[in-house]
């Protein structure tokens, strides 16, 4: 048995021969199979994403002309209001659940979640929460937007409130239980030999998520409470004219709803990581500072909250605070742009629309996150607050980045999930539209921001026209251009070409199984032979002499340095620092 | 094809995957419901984290607290209370050391004298409701009051409830022994978190 032998299986006993495709209608029950689940989630998230761009295409047909002509005044805070909270409980953050269920017992070599039955409970309360504030526009909408301030949402209707309150209870609960579940997931049910340095880094940023969900959330459903008192028992907690403090509400729920931000983003940092790192053929530049900043993110992220609160009368020693560490934020978030750019640097990339929507991930996050540190500067965001270009910056943040790196991971995974590839060059045209849309839409909104043009009111300056038309026509581009993503996907699901078990040439774990991935996952413990980013390093040491070094075969790859992520033979250990 | 031919647990490359450790996980998934549950009550925790904060802050940002004319709290009854809720949590403990010696008749004891003293506590604090001068909606000190106490309550209500589902269960001989036994200790370490907070809530309402 040679040495070359090893490397080649080392990988592969994990493969289980039959892959493992569901009855459609498995995916309409409480399966408890983390595959089943994860599907769940990103089909009803996404069905929600396209119900709140219908919302949000209403609200840019309103601000078309300065006049209210479309919907009247009520309706159209009911349309922010609902859009606003879709987006956020509904699409962006029970979409990266969805995606951390699909792959991370795949990734980690595990042939389920921790607590499967709990996960699949943690999914089914989220239709009916979405249906429940959909419902709501029927009867009384909640109109007091997304972020519900009393004593705004106390004067507004009560049962839409209490709608609204409930459904994000619910979606709250949901969310807590799919982070514990992802937590101890990810510490205790990895693959004998591999450590938390072997993972992908899609799994460190799910870790880093799941901490902040399981202690933020939680004071977003204390808070709520406590306005469900206030609106339905008559207590007076946040009403000033019983003696009650809105600005207490507001650093609550901002105590929640900032670092909701990076639940949102980080998973797809996690995500665009591997993304960016196989489709460069390229190791990921700085595992270990990608990884940890995650960490950082998370901690920070708890610790800024009140960057939302410069004009809700904050002390100044207050805002300093939060200001510098806002300000600090963009240091961790600065090493994952710089790797990744060093990552694609050089690279042999392979310019398909997973990395073409990973690489515009990259450029318009990096808009969203240097408008986000001048907001987090206080005299520039008492000057900017309220107006369109807080608007501008959260699309660049959750559009630009979120959603696009939703889109990336789809198609990235959409092989593996399915089994079936997506046509390529229709998945190029969706990448185009998405990108001249969002900037069509969102790119203007900085200008009108500027010269002083309100959010949240329906009609404005007509000065401000010809850039809100802008903006509109740029919404509407939006919605065309998820026509041919949504075609793409069903057809490529029923009739696309087969794309086997590692149509990417990957090394992560959950391409060296079939696609899609049979019930439990894996024949036999997957043995790791290499890191999860050696992409083509057997160049790196020529005086070794590698049998059967293959830059083709993903698992020969990597040469001699196959054999880093187990422990590494010292005679042909391609980093030197493992030889002895 | 070769994967059949090479088994990796017996090569040198892998030799750190000892074959007991493979053995080992080819049996019952692991368990691992204690952290799982551990975690869940840091996202409890962090609720009543919440609402203490609130709490606080609608202290510290009133001129006077509590709001004029809140009539004094009485403290003998929450005293008396507090540490029949404190030692029980001592009791439940007991309870937890008789199942790890099999002893099943001796933890249904001691998990009863546990659920009584619980249902005492709650029964003292209704009493205490109804004693009271002040309702839901006088002023921001009783309305945090009634809900801190309440929300906390109504967690003793559900610890309460595990407990009688955990005795319940107890019937069937062998439902629970020394190396079965998670729902005895989940049970505890719930009683534990719920006495714990109820000592923080004591120190903020009562004292502060």
């Amino acid at each position: 048995m040679t040495q070359a032998q090893l490397q080649e299986t080392a990988n592969q006993p994990a493969l289980i021969e039959e892959p493992g495709v569901r009855n459609w209608r498995d995916y309409f029950t409480f399966n408890t199979d983390h595959k089943v689940i994860g599907i769940q989630y990103l089909v009803t998230t996404f069905v929600f994403y396209c119900i709140g761009g219908v919302l949000a295409d209403l609200v840019r047909t309103e601000l078309k002309t300065p006049e209210v002509d479309f919907v009247s005044r009520e309706v159209y805070n009911s349309l922010f209001t609902l859009h606003g909270t879709i987006m956020i409980f509904l699409w962006v953050v029970p979409a990266g659940v969805g995606f951390g269920n699909y792959l991370i017992p795949l990734m980690i070599g595990a042939r389920d979640m921790a607590f499967p039955r709990l996960n699949a409970l943690a999914f089914w309360i989220i239709p009916p929460a979405g249906l429940l504030l959909i419902a709501s526009l029927l009867v009384d909408a909640p109109d007091a937007g997304w972020t519900s301030y009393p004593p705004l949402s106390l004067t507004t209707g009560q049962i839409g409130q209490s709608a609204w309150i409930f459904c994000l209870l619910l979606l709250g609960t949901s969310s807590i239980l799919g982070a514990l579940n992802f937590m101890v997931t990810i510490l205790k049910m990895r693959t004998p030999g591999m450590t938390v340095h072997q993972m992908p880094l899609f799994c460190w940023s799910m870790f880093a998520t799941s901490a902040l969900v399981l202690l933020t959330t939680p004071v977003l459903a204390g808070v709520l409470i406590l306005l469900a008192f206030d609106l339905l028992a008559g207590t007076m907690f946040f009403n000033p004219t019983g003696g009650g403090n809105p600005v207490v509400y507001q650093h609550m729920f901002w105590f929640y709803s900032h670092p909701a931000v990076y639940i949102m983003i980080l998973p797809f940092f996690g995500a665009i990581s591997d993304i960016i790192s196989v489709h460069s053929r390229k190791p990921l530049f700085g595992y270990k500072a990608v990884a940890y900043s995650s960490l950082a993110i998370s901690f920070l992220g708890t610790i800024v909250w009140a960057h939302h609160m410069f004009t809700s009368g904050t002390p100044g020693w207050l805002r300093m605070f939060f200001m510098i560490t806002t300000m600090i934020i963009s240091v961790p978030t600065g090493i994952k742009i710089f790797s990744w750019l060093a990552t694609l640097w050089g690279g042999k990339l392979r310019l398909n629309s997973a990395l073409l929507f990973a690489m515009s991930f990259v450029g318009m996050f990096v808009i969203g996150g240097i408008t986000g540190v001048m907001v987090a500067a206080v005299p520039f965001d008492i000057h900017v607050h309220d107006t369109y270009f807080i608007v501008a910056h959260i699309h660049y943040v959750l559009f630009g980045g979120s959603v696009l790196g939703i889109y990336a991971a789809i198609y990235h995974w959409f092989p593996k999930m399915t089994g079936r590839m997506l046509n390529e060059f229709w998945g190029k045209v969706h990448c185009a539209l998405t990108f001249v849309g969002l900037n069509l839409t969102f790119m203007p909104m900085h200008a009108l921001g500027m010269m002083g043009m309100n959010r949240r009111i329906s009609e404005y300056d007509p000065k401000f026209e010809s850039l809100n038309f802008l903006c509109t026509m740029g919404s509407y581009l939006l919605a065309v251009s998820t026509f041919p993503f949504i075609i793409n996907a069903i057809w490529s699901w029923m009739y696309g070409p087969k794309a086997g078990n590692n149509p990417w040439d990957a090394l992560t774990l959950e391409w060296m199984t079939t696609s899609p991935p049979a019930i439990e996952n894996f024949d036999e413990l997957p043995v790791l032979a290499t890191g999860p980013y050696d992409y083509g390093m057997s160049n790196r040491n020529t005086e070794v002499d590698v049998p059967l070094a293959d830059e083709r075969e993903p698992v020969l790859a990597a040469g001699p340095s196959s054999v880093l992520r187990a422990e590494p033979d010292p005679n042909v250990a391609a980093n030197p620092e493992d030889r002895k | 094809m070769q994967s059949q031919i090479i088994d990796p647990a017996k090569t040198d490359l892998n030799h750190h995957h000892t074959a007991e450790e493979t053995a080992s996980h080819h049996e019952e998934h692991p368990d691992h419901r204690i952290f799982g549950l551990i975690l869940f009550l840091v996202a409890e925790g962090m609720i009543f984290m919440g609402m203490f904060g609130a709490y606080l802050a609608f202290r510290a940002l009133l001129p006077v607290w509590p709001p004029a004319g809140t009539p004094e709290l009485e403290l003998l009854l929450p005293s008396v209370n507090t540490t029949l809720l404190i030692s029980s949590s001592f009791v439940m403990h007991n309870a937890d050391t008789a199942i790890k010696k099999n002893d099943v008749s001796g933890m249904r004891t001691w998990l009863g004298i546990t659920a009584a003293m619980g249902i005492i506590f709650l029964c003292g604090q209704l009493y205490e409701y109804s004693n009271l001068e002040f309702g839901l909606t006088t002023n921001l000190f009783a309305s945090s009051f009634y809900v801190l106490t309440g929300f906390h309550g109504l967690h003793v209500f559900i610890g309460v409830t595990a407990i009688l589902a955990v005795l319940w269960r107890s019937r069937t001989s062998g439902h629970y022994s020394n190396e079965k036994h998670f729902g005895v200790e989940a049970a505890e370490i719930y009683w534990h978190f719920v006495d714990v907070v109820w000592i923080i809530l004591f120190g903020l309402l009562y004292i502060l």
